[in-house]
């Protein structure tokens, strides 16, 4: 019967069929825009309560996993699936940048920036800068403490600049890998809500060691309590994005397990802060005359006291 | 199953032959005469005539392809070792505390140009590899004569004016390299990214003049 056949599944014939079938029927072609499920779904998570985020952060993480899993499909041997890494625009790389420098209490810098698409752009060339202000501002620094000194002659302290790129370098990956490690294998043991890829991480401490760019600069002004005011308000700074992206990671945790990892992570930032201001910047007050050994085709020979 | 068609008929004095090769685009006098019997000189004034037209577009950026289409690698190979050349006997109390040495300066700037190519082809530009590279090199010439004039400008002595001589002859040829460099690079970026190209040339420049700058003879 007629209402039997329309109720019936009737299979379609290809659209190619049907067309050279009635050649002047209208076509309409809809393209799918892939990159829209992604958005939107970013837009959900933002307005959260802590609870509501605790349990969308679960689906978050599985339907993030599923898209990241579309995205990143080339092999690992083509470009192509590098180029995933690199997929941001400006004024995204400028955001990231501002969420880590003016942390917001309470939201997460993955959660809120970097979920939807972790990128490498961001840490390697703010490492890469990194690496050069400090050297030059080192430089530059000791140069305008020794200015008046007879005895001073200027260098350009070049193999500081590899010194200093193969700190912040295995800093900024080998943490992260480290880290990384110690999340999987404490989810391998206690289910965790929030879990992070490698990537992810490598972007949190990428984009938090940015505030140290300006630090790097300010501390050429040679007054040792504003260096270490410098210190400590970069690091509060930075450090507060470290803290707040991991501690949802190991909250669930056991306590000492957790307030340890929080307190390495931490500990690491500190050192690593502390460690470049005291190897790259000579010590303002600290500097006695060293004795000098004139030779006699006019240079001198003196010995640095650090 | 073509119905439109079937009243075209082939004719049969249409000639159905000719040359099935493409043409490709190369600027060829020599297509007479290979290139091996013509004179040495002939062959090294071409190279050298098409490194000092690269040289020319350069110091007077215009929206011209010479650089890009035409590349090599000779004119970046020419200013990177004679800038390295020239960094050399920089002061130095322990090997430690001098100016960067040869290699070190060979491989910031080749290294650096290599970078700087990957990451503007990972953010989607379409330049190919080895034009960017041309590009990058070739814009080290500015700063190349920045260096010769800050070496002239040390034999008359190196006090606080010849500091700023210097300062100012460095900071307007790092401009003008930037600025040649991303005439002709920032086109083939996408829109939305040229920022994020433009910023790593900034910084390859800068690093380029600051070891300028801190040259200081013996």
């Amino acid at each position: 019967m007629a209402a039997a056949d329309d109720l019936k599944f009737q299979e379609f014939d290809d659209a190619a069929n049907l067309l050279a079938a009635n050649p002047d029927a209208t076509t309409i072609s809809i393209d799918e825009p892939v990159e829209i499920p992604k958005n939107q779904h970013s837009r959900q998570q933002e307005p959260g309560r802590e609870e509501d985020d605790e349990l969308l952060g679960t689906d978050d993480s599985d339907k993030t996993e599923l898209l990241a899993g579309q995205k990143k499909s080339a092999p690992f041997w083509t470009f192509e699936y590098y180029q995933t890494f690199f997929d941001v625009d400006t004024y995204q790389v400028l955001d990231r940048i501002k969420g880590s420098v003016f942390p917001v209490p309470g939201k997460n810098f993955v959660r809120l920036y970097i979920r939807s698409n972790p990128d490498l752009y961001g840490p390697f060339w703010i490492c890469a800068t990194l690496v050069f202000t400090i050297a030059v501002s080192g430089n530059l620094s000791n140069f305008f403490i020794h200015l008046g000194k007879p005895t001073y002659h200027y260098v350009p302290e070049f193999r500081k600049v590899s010194i200093a790129a193969t700190t912040i370098y295995a800093y900024a990956w080998l943490v992260p890998l480290a880290l990384w490690g110690f999340l999987m294998w404490r989810n391998s043991k206690v289910m965790n809500i929030v879990s992070y890829s490698f990537l992810e991480i490598v972007c949190v401490y990428g984009y938090s060691l940015f505030i140290y760019i300006p630090t790097a600069i300010l501390w050429i002004i040679p007054q040792k309590v504003v260096r270490w005011v410098l210190v400590v308000f970069s690091l509060c700074l930075s450090g507060s994005v470290l803290v707040m992206t991991f501690w949802p990671a190991v909250r669930d945790d056991n306590r000492r397990i957790a307030l340890a990892t929080v307190g390495t992570i931490l500990l690491l930032h500190a050192l690593l802060a502390v460690g470049c201001l005291a190897y790259f910047f000579d010590a303002p007050e600290l500097d006695f005359p060293a004795p000098i050994i004139p030779a006699h085709n006019g240079t001198t020979v003196t010995t640095k006291s650090h | 199953m073509f119905p439109g068609l079937a009243d075209v008929s082939i004719s049969q004095d249409i000639p159905v032959e000719g040359e099935i090769t493409v043409p490709v685009g190369s600027h060829s006098p020599d297509e007479d005469y290979s290139t091996l019997d013509e004179p040495v000189r002939d062959t090294i004034m071409r190279d050298l005539k098409a490194v000092g037209k690269k040289f020319v577009h350069v110091m007077y950026p215009r929206k011209s392809s010479a650089l890009l289409r035409d590349w090599d690698l000779w004119g970046p190979l020419v200013l990177c070792v004679s800038l390295a050349l020239m960094l050399q006997g920089g002061s130095a109390d322990s090997k430690d505390d001098g100016g960067p040495q040869f290699a070190e300066v060979f491989v910031i700037i080749w290294f650096g140009a290599v970078v700087i190519t990957l990451n503007s082809k990972l953010l989607g530009g379409t330049i190919s590899f080895f034009q960017s590279l041309c590009v990058l090199g070739y814009c080290v010439l500015p700063l190349t004569v920045a260096m010769l004039v800050c070496r002239l400008v040390l034999l008359a002595g190196a006090g606080t004016i010849s500091f700023i001589i210097r300062l100012i002859v460095v900071v307007a040829m790092f401009g003008w390299s930037t600025l040649a460099s991303t005439a002709f690079l920032a086109d083939s970026q996408p829109p939305n990214r040229k920022a994020l190209v433009v910023y790593p040339i900034f910084l390859f420049y800068f690093v380029i003049s600051w070891m300028i700058l801190t040259f200081t003879p013996q």
